[in-house]
């Protein structure tokens, strides 16, 4: 890997290191900046221009809604998927033009940040804030509630999030990014083998960025917990709140994990410590130890939220109920403890005896069963239900196909002696890929096109819907089986040059693959922009698709306040339980409605500890305390603030609520 | 998992509703002497070297201190079964079952790793 | 929509009569007392149970670092158990004084609840004056935390306690100043319970340090 030859050394008590030198050397980042410049002052006087900031400020950026919040995490989750996937095309581009003799396009130095970027932004900044988004928005609306524990909070952790976004974004354009690979394992990301600033922006985006992803967790299981529409008892939950639950419990169980890794790296790197050092004692393979302790349950993090968004969507378009709705829920909750006892299998081959690793291979093994239950469950769902083929349904189809895929070669990596030919080879690559894009990437298209409108009232063009669709299913087999070959034939990953000729072909291949996932990912843009282009024409009633859960009972979109009546809840598919006794919504008799007031408090803070980031990366210690002290104040004065929350009078409620049914009605209202 | 869900935001009843149980002087009187005498104990064997034998003397100190984090549990943060309909006792065995996963998984590894890859003299007094 | 197709299932309500009665079955129509933060103890209880986490970490780093001493002192050469007994009084006491504060904030007396808040944090100031004067004695004698992976872990779990208490530290004067401003509604009872259940959580994380630590380190 590269070592970083340019002397950075300078240092002034004003500025820190921040210098001249922190200007990439790189015309492609030069480009890339001028195109974000343009873009970005154009954005900025078009907002100015339509008078939209006020706008937003007022009824996005301080709302404590949590629907407004969970669109918010979806935005910023699909702009960093963006950046993210601009990454892994110059990837592809590069490893497919550098053979016989020539370096392909991208230095040493650049071409191991994109591969580090990558990962990173993947999945913390594009994957989490999917799945983050999508819970904030969908579990209220389906267990009656109004809204979450802690709005506040929810605002908040998006802010930290979206703050760790921003520093992750500057580092493309002042300084550098991490050189090594998206874990960041010492020594190399120790202060002797990266002395600049790239670790350091690493280290910093995940830690602020945790703290959201932390929050947010703890906030969701208690919504879960305490705020459930009466007679919804655990095992009336839909099953999307269930891996929701799940899911935050394990980030509540995972996050402190990595923010304590991450204080030990900074430690060392900062201040001397020496946790994982080559000498005075330290251990590198502790931190790989420890990393992979979180790092293990974050990928279920990811992958439980999508097994519920497959189940809603299957039943739905199945027109049944879940088959196997307690063997899920039970599968669910095994999955997360047992993801706590395999993280070993992510460093087989660092020389633990035979006992620890056949330990973990055989827990490896067994975590699929669970896994393989779900598979049946919706199998059995699908078995002699009404299936519709509409977009949801045709993603949940292709995850079940790939997801297969991607888990046996799981099972095969699963296999220490396997392990030690495919550790760190395109082979696990090609796995991972394949169980992330086809788990998590394919549920979070999955999801898009089933609450879209819910969302807003419209649906997405299944037309372009489905160009997208095929173009990533094809896409994804062409770019990733590839891999699978080149993994078998000793490939190892994160290579920048080949000399070997007879793989050529291989990587073309996967760069094609790419393109065609670029065609998808253009086309779902298109989609949405023709959609909402078209929303007259697209507009739908509150249940467009026979919903089974409560979200469907509410108008599209749904009122701030979610429901003006709480439901009571007597079945697990609660919505089809009521169309199916003809219930009525009320029409009158609307009370006052106890609502959260919106802050400016969390944007404020999120503001804040970007520059404490920035100030901390770049050493630049007075401005670093300043902003802690800064964001410490402030979250005082905060508390201060007893005036949180108001009543909506009932007679709002009621013009809401007849100017909602003026329109279609939801059915069975 | 049969708890009857507690639709908190329409509780009629919540008396329960902040964390349960409070302490009386009686339960802070008992936990404090109780975690003096189980403080002052383990102190006392290792500062006298009353037990000779080393690893008898750190069975016991480390069973002192399971003993008092429970008095802590039950007399300071007054935990029940009770509280929040049994969520806070269930999060915290989950917490435990991670905590004792993760601290004996770590140690276990990490002794294998050590062994394995590199075989190191750290203590001085080891030394020639 | 049809019913047909759906799977049996018993409907404790379908045979309900009327429209009427039916909409009553399934939406709540009479207004409920909303109690506020109902959520907030156990949403800080879980956030503690993250904490315990990260306290878990650093057991593990000073579990697998705490015999690498790279030819510097170890734990017999530095530790100073009579010292540590004191620092430990100290917390237990201010346990057992932010025990009487909750006492008397039942009964509603703010004076005498701001007064035994106050005296916890004499208490927890003691036991930091303690901690950095080891620390300092420590660094002093060369056996700074950049010495050995011992000694960074060392440092690294007992100072993050040490922060967790500066932290509390913090929280409790800005309660006693909220103390002065509200009296004791609910929202600073609830704020009260939070720092009651973070001091002694932190006590319960001494408990193992002073054991792990300390006193199987002078084994």
């Amino acid at each position: 890997m590269a070592i970083e030859a340019v002397d950075h050394s300078h240092w002034s008590p004003l500025l820190g290191r921040l210098w001249w030198d922190a200007i990439p050397p790189d015309p492609i980042v030069w480009v890339t900046f001028a195109g974000v410049m343009l873009g970005g002052i154009a954005l900025v006087a078009a907002l100015t221009y339509f008078k939209v900031w006020g706008y937003l400020w007022k009824e996005w950026f301080t709302s404590v809604d949590h629907k407004k919040i969970g669109i918010m995490y979806m935005i910023l989750g699909l702009i960093m998927f963006i950046r993210g996937f601009a990454d892994a095309i110059m990837m592809r581009l590069q490893q497919a033009l550098a053979f016989n003799g020539s370096e392909g396009y991208l230095p040493a130095h650049h071409f191991d940040q994109v591969f580090t970027a990558h990962g990173v932004i993947m999945i913390f900044f594009a994957a989490m804030p999917f799945v983050t988004g999508f819970m904030n928005y969908i579990v209220p609306l389906q267990i009656g509630a109004r809204d979450v524990s802690f709005p506040f909070l929810n605002n908040f952790s998006f802010w930290m999030t979206t703050s760790g976004a921003v520093l992750i974004m500057a580092s493309l354009f002042i300084g550098e990014f991490g050189q090594t690979g998206w874990l960041a394992y010492p020594p190399l990301s120790g202060i002797a083998y990266s002395p600049y600033v790239g670790v350091d922006y690493w280290i910093w985006s995940l830690q602020i960025a945790g703290v959201g992803t932390l929050l947010s967790g703890v906030n969701l299981i208690c919504t879960i917990v305490k705020m459930r529409a009466p007679g919804m008892n655990m095992m009336k939950m839909p099953i999307f709140t269930w891996t929701a639950l799940c899911t935050n419990i394990l980030i509540v169980a995972a996050f402190p994990v990595l923010t304590a890794v991450l204080t030990m790296l900074s430690m060392d790197r900062y201040l001397d410590f020496n946790f994982f050092t080559n000498d005075f004692g330290g251990s590198a393979m502790m931190y790989v130890n420890l990393i992979w302790i979180w790092g293990h349950p974050e990928v279920y993090i990811l992958i439980l939220p999508c097994f519920g968004i497959y189940s809603e969507i299957v039943s739905t378009f199945c027109g049944k109920r879940l088959f196997g709705y307690t063997s899920m829920v039970y599968a669910t909750m095994v999955i997360t403890i047992l993801s706590y006892i395999v993280w070993l299998h992510h460093f087989f081959t660092m020389g633990s005896g035979a006992s620890v690793n056949s330990f973990f291979g055989i827990t490896t093994m067994v975590i699929s069963i669970p896994t393989g239950a779900k598979l049946f469950n919706w199998l059995f769902t699908m078995y002699r239900g009404r299936i519709r083929y509409e977009l949801p349904m045709m993603w949940t189809v292709a995850f079940m196909v790939t997801f297969t895929i991607g888990g046996m070669t799981g099972v095969l990596l699963a296999v220490p002696p396997a392990d030690f030919v495919l550790h760190n080879s395109l082979f696990l690559i090609a796995h991972f890929h394949n169980v992330i894009i086809g788990g998590v990437v394919f549920a979070v298209f999955a999801g898009i096109n089933f609450w879209w409108p819910k969302a807003f009232g419209f649906k997405l063009h299944e037309g372009l819907g489905k160009v997208s669709f095929w173009c990533w299913v094809v896409g994804f087999y062409l770019a990733f089986m590839p891999l699978y070959v080149l993994g078998l034939m000793g490939v190892t990953r994160r290579m920048r040059v080949f000399d070997d000729p007879s793989l050529h072909i291989w990587f073309i291949i996967a760069a094609i693959g790419a393109a065609v996932i670029a065609a998808g990912i253009g086309a779902f843009v298109l989609q949405v922009a023709f959609s909402i282009w078209k929303r007259k024409e697209l507009a739908c009633d509150g249940d467009p698709w026979n919903g089974r859960t409560l979200e469907w009972s509410t108008t599209s979109p749904p009122p701030y306040y979610n429901f003006a009546f709480t439901p009571v809840i007597h079945d697990i598919d609660a919505w089809t339980d009521m169309k199916r006794c003809d219930v009525k919504a009320p029409k009158a008799g609307f009370l006052d409605i106890h609502m959260p007031k919106s802050t400016g408090t969390g944007i404020i803070l999120g503001g804040i500890a970007t520059v404490f980031g920035f100030a901390m990366i770049w050493h630049i210690w007075w401005l670093a305390i300043l902003t802690f002290v800064g964001m410490i104040g402030t979250a005082i004065v905060h508390t201060f603030n007893y005036d949180r929350d108001y009543y909506v009078p009932a007679g709002e409620v009621a013009e809401i609520e007849a100017a909602a049914h003026g329109q279609p009605l939801p059915a069975g209202a | 998992m049969s708890d009857h869900a507690h639709p908190n935001p329409h509780a009629k009843d919540h008396h329960d509703e902040h964390g349960g149980s409070h302490g009386s002087m009686r339960d802070y009187v008992i936990g404090f002497l109780l975690s003096v005498i189980l403080t002052a104990i383990p102190f006392w064997l290792v500062m006298t070297h009353a037990i000779a034998d080393k690893g008898t003397t750190a069975i016991v100190i480390m069973a002192f201190a399971i003993v008092q984090i429970v008095v802590h549990m039950i007399y300071f943060l007054h935990m029940n079964t009770k509280s929040e309909g049994g969520w806070t006792v269930m999060a915290l065995i989950f917490t435990i079952i991670i905590v004792v996963i993760a601290l004996s998984g770590s140690l276990w590894v990490m002794h294998h790793l050590n062994t394995n890859m590199m075989p190191m003299v750290h203590d001085m007094g080891q030394l020639p | 929509m049809t019913a047909s197709t759906m799977d049996t299932m018993t409907n404790a309500t379908a045979h309900v009569a009327s429209p009427e009665q039916r909409t009553a079955a399934f939406y709540e129509l009479e207004p409920h007392h909303h109690p506020e933060g109902a959520s907030t103890m156990l949403g800080f209880w879980i956030y503690l149970m993250s904490d315990c986490l990260i306290f878990a970490m650093l057991f593990a780093a000073y579990g697998v670092l705490g015999g690498n001493f790279a030819a510097g002192p170890g734990p017999k050469d530095l530790f100073e158990l009579p010292l540590i007994a004191l620092n430990t009084a100290m917390l237990l006491f201010s346990s057992i004084t932010y025990g009487f504060a909750m006492l008397v904030m039942e009964k509603g007396n703010v004076r005498a609840t701001q007064a035994w808040l106050l005296v916890t944090a004499v208490f927890g100031a003691c036991f930091l004056a303690i901690e950095l004067y080891e620390f300092s004695h420590l660094i002093h004698e060369g056996a700074g935390p950049w010495r050995s992976g011992f000694l960074t872990a060392f440092f690294s779990l007992v100072g993050t306690h040490g922060l967790h208490v500066t932290f509390g530290l913090v929280w409790l004067f800005t309660l006693v100043i909220q103390l002065s401003q509200k009296g004791l509604t609910q929202a600073n009872k609830r704020r009260l319970q939070c720092l009651s259940l973070f001091w002694h959580f932190l006590d319960v994380i001494w408990i193992g340090v002073f054991t792990f630590v300390y006193l199987m380190g002078m084994i």
